[in-house]
């Protein structure tokens, strides 16, 4: 019998724990031709700013070893657009919307936060801490402890009691633990790691930087082992809150990999660019992954890998 | 509904793809794939996207080819020719026959074609040619003359040069080193191929920098151009990842930084603001600085397809493309 990929998280009860990264997905649209977007746990949108926003030129990407250089820029339709458009057309396909949402000053967040509130739909909402700050000459709000609970509790204290905030953490910091203690005590219901690792290349060719923006976030499988060790880190210190795992996910093994490490949901980004079907393989390979370990649940493993040594290895036969 | 989401085409499938040929056609290699899904969507400009390195592989982009041309046999093959210049092609390059690829496809805004008989100039470089083929033997349908103007560095890099022959009305070659046709590129031949042609329409697939002067000297000249790009570089083909936007003039005026996979590859040649690739305008909808014009309907903020709506008189209208594939 294949394993119960049912997940709850606080009263969000989700078909899978397998969700998009956000800014992998499109609008939805695009993933939607490969994937059936109402059978995944959700639907992670790009990072929504409050005006429309053109991003950085071409070219945005480059390709590293296993991973990818980004830097688009939150290239999106803004708020208004979004609520037009996207989140409608996601919710008619039965598909759940965690929305993604970014901007340059805790009240920008909170303005956001307050405005999809007053849509009907959400999910979630996951509080992208990986823009700059504008009062700290933009180093990004994730960088900081003091920041990143300020942009959390302006979210928290906009956003609808019902709709769960997740703040996203960036890898960059010496302490990822206080990091997330400061997002948990300014009041998100969740945490959701890693966001890209900051890189740079250079095309051989034109011997210029490969990216127009400079340097790019690297994300993809090269930096999945930095994911488990954020992820395990803040599982081990706050084994209460809830955590969405992102970090080059490209098969089923590596999403045990991160439930194992703590992670309640698994969010799948940049494979979607190689593979856009990711999410709904991943998913039928989770299943497998579990069933061949004679776990019934995916709960039941999530954070497993804290349990002491031996302990899971006298229970089952597997290992 | 679920079918405008993606104007005037058939959604795209992922397949698994048996390689049923490889062969080198002068310096390039010319592959073909059995897959039937891909073969019986496929119009005339539309690309396909395959994963490279086999199913571990650290080289996460994919690579984009127009599909050169479709057959039937084997239930439907499908025919992409590209130069190996990187590892990733290179790879693709060393595969041989019954291997299995993972290719996605057809991708893309396919060319739009005339509605009544037009003279059609067909303007390629390179392997940047081969979508042009497939595009004439749909024009032929339709009772277009065509005439070919292809060109590249040399002899041994100019694609189809025969086929254009033996299919065109004419056919004028042009290489850089002189080795065939005359000497010069594309550009400088195109006013003299323009008038002895009394060309209606140029269908123009080549480098950006072709495509700029193209698009420049069919503007003087008053003929629409439909322009195949392949610049900048797509990274997923299925536009999940922003990476290849171009500035483009939408209907209403406005420039918005749309995306060449699938707002593309194929576009108006007035629509691209061609000096203006590679950064991002000023008065481009959400560039920094950008504010909504007072009393703007909200709409403004909608990204709308910028190509061909309303093509130049000799083109169809983008309802009468999606009937007639």
């Amino acid at each position: 019998m294949p394993a119960d990929l049912r997940t709850r998280i606080g009263h969000l009860d989700l078909p899978s724990p397998i969700v998009t990264a956000s800014g992998c997905a499109g609008t939805g649209r695009e993933l939607a031709q490969f994937t059936d977007v109402a059978r995944i746990g959700a639907v992670t949108t790009k990072s929504v700013t409050l005006e429309p926003r053109a991003g950085n030129p071409a070219p945005r990407l480059a390709e590293t070893p296993s991973g990818m250089l980004s830097s688009a820029g939150l290239q999106g339709p803004g708020i208004d657009g979004f609520l037009q458009r996207d989140l409608p057309w996601l919710l008619s396909r039965g598909a759940r919307a965690v929305v993604s949402v970014a901007g340059h000053t805790a009240r920008e967040y909170g303005e956001l936060a307050s405005r999809l509130s007053d849509a009907a739909g959400v999910t979630a909402i996951e509080v992208n801490l990986g823009c700059p700050d504008a009062a700290a000459a933009g180093r990004p709000f994730a960088l900081d402890a003091a920041a990143a609970g300020q942009v959390v509790a302006a979210v928290r204290g906009s956003a609808r009691y019902d709709i769960p905030v997740f703040a996203k953490l960036s890898p960059e910091v010496t302490d990822i633990v206080a990091v997330a203690r400061s997002c948990v005590s300014a009041g998100a219901d969740g945490l959701s790691m890693i966001n890209t690792l900051p890189g740079m290349a250079i095309d051989p060719v034109t011997m210029r930087l490969a990216l127009a923006g400079l340097t790019g976030g690297l994300s993809g499988p090269a930096i999945r082992p930095v994911a488990v060790r954020c992820v395990w880190l803040v599982r081990e210190a706050l084994p209460d809150v809830p955590i969405i795992g992102a970090g080059g996910v490209r098969t089923g093994r590596d999403a045990l990999e991160l439930l194992l490490a703590g992670a309640a949901l698994i969010a799948v980004g940049t494979v979607l660019f190689h593979d856009p079907s990711a999410c709904s393989r991943i998913q039928r390979e989770l299943e497998e992954e579990l069933g061949a370990r004679g776990v019934d649940r995916v709960s039941d493993i999530v954070g497993r890998a804290h349990e002491p040594a031996g302990y899971g290895a006298e229970r089952h036969s597997w290992v | 509904m679920a079918q405008s989401d993606r104007e005037g085409g058939v959604a795209p499938v992922q397949v698994r793809g048996t390689v049923l040929t490889v062969r080198r056609v002068d310096a390039y290699v010319a592959m073909t794939v059995v897959a039937p899904a891909i073969a019986t969507r496929f119009r005339p400009g539309q690309f396909i996207a395959i994963a490279v390195g086999g199913p571990q592989s650290a080289m996460l982009g994919r690579r984009m080819f127009s599909v050169h041309d479709v057959r039937p046999d084997h239930g439907g093959t499908v025919e992409f020719v590209f130069a190996p210049r990187e590892p990733g092609t290179q790879w693709l390059a060393d595969c041989r026959s019954r291997d299995v690829l993972d290719v996605v496809g057809p991708l893309g805004r396919p060319f739009p074609v005339p509605r009544e008989p037009a003279s059609c100039l067909l303007l390629g470089v390179g392997t940047s040619a081969a979508p042009l083929f497939s595009l004439a033997a749909r024009l032929a349908d339709r009772s277009c003359p065509t005439d070919f103007l292809l060109g590249a560095e040399s002899a041994d890099r100019v694609f189809g040069a025969l086929t254009a022959r033996r299919t065109g009305r004419s056919a004028v070659i042009t290489t850089n080193d002189g080795s065939l046709g005359s000497r010069g590129s594309v550009v400088d031949m195109l006013p003299t191929v323009v008038q002895q042609a009394r060309t209606d329409v140029i269908y123009a697939s080549a480098p950006l920098g072709v495509l700029r002067a193209v698009c420049a000297l069919a503007d003087r000249y008053a003929i629409p151009v439909q322009a195949l790009v392949t610049e900048p570089t797509m990274t997923c083909g299925t536009g999940l990842c922003m990476g290849c936007v171009l500035p483009s003039v939408g209907n209403d005026g406005i420039t918005r930084m749309v995306r060449a996979c699938v707002d593309g590859p194929v576009f108006r040649g007035d629509a691209v603001r061609w000096d203006d690739v590679g950064t991002i305008p000023f008065d481009a909808l959400g560039a920094p600085g950008w504010k909504p014009r007072p009393g703007a309907p909200a709409s403004v903020a909608a990204p709308t397809a910028p190509s061909t709506p309303d093509g130049p008189p000799a083109h169809g209208s983008a309802g009468e493309r999606s009937n007639a594939g």
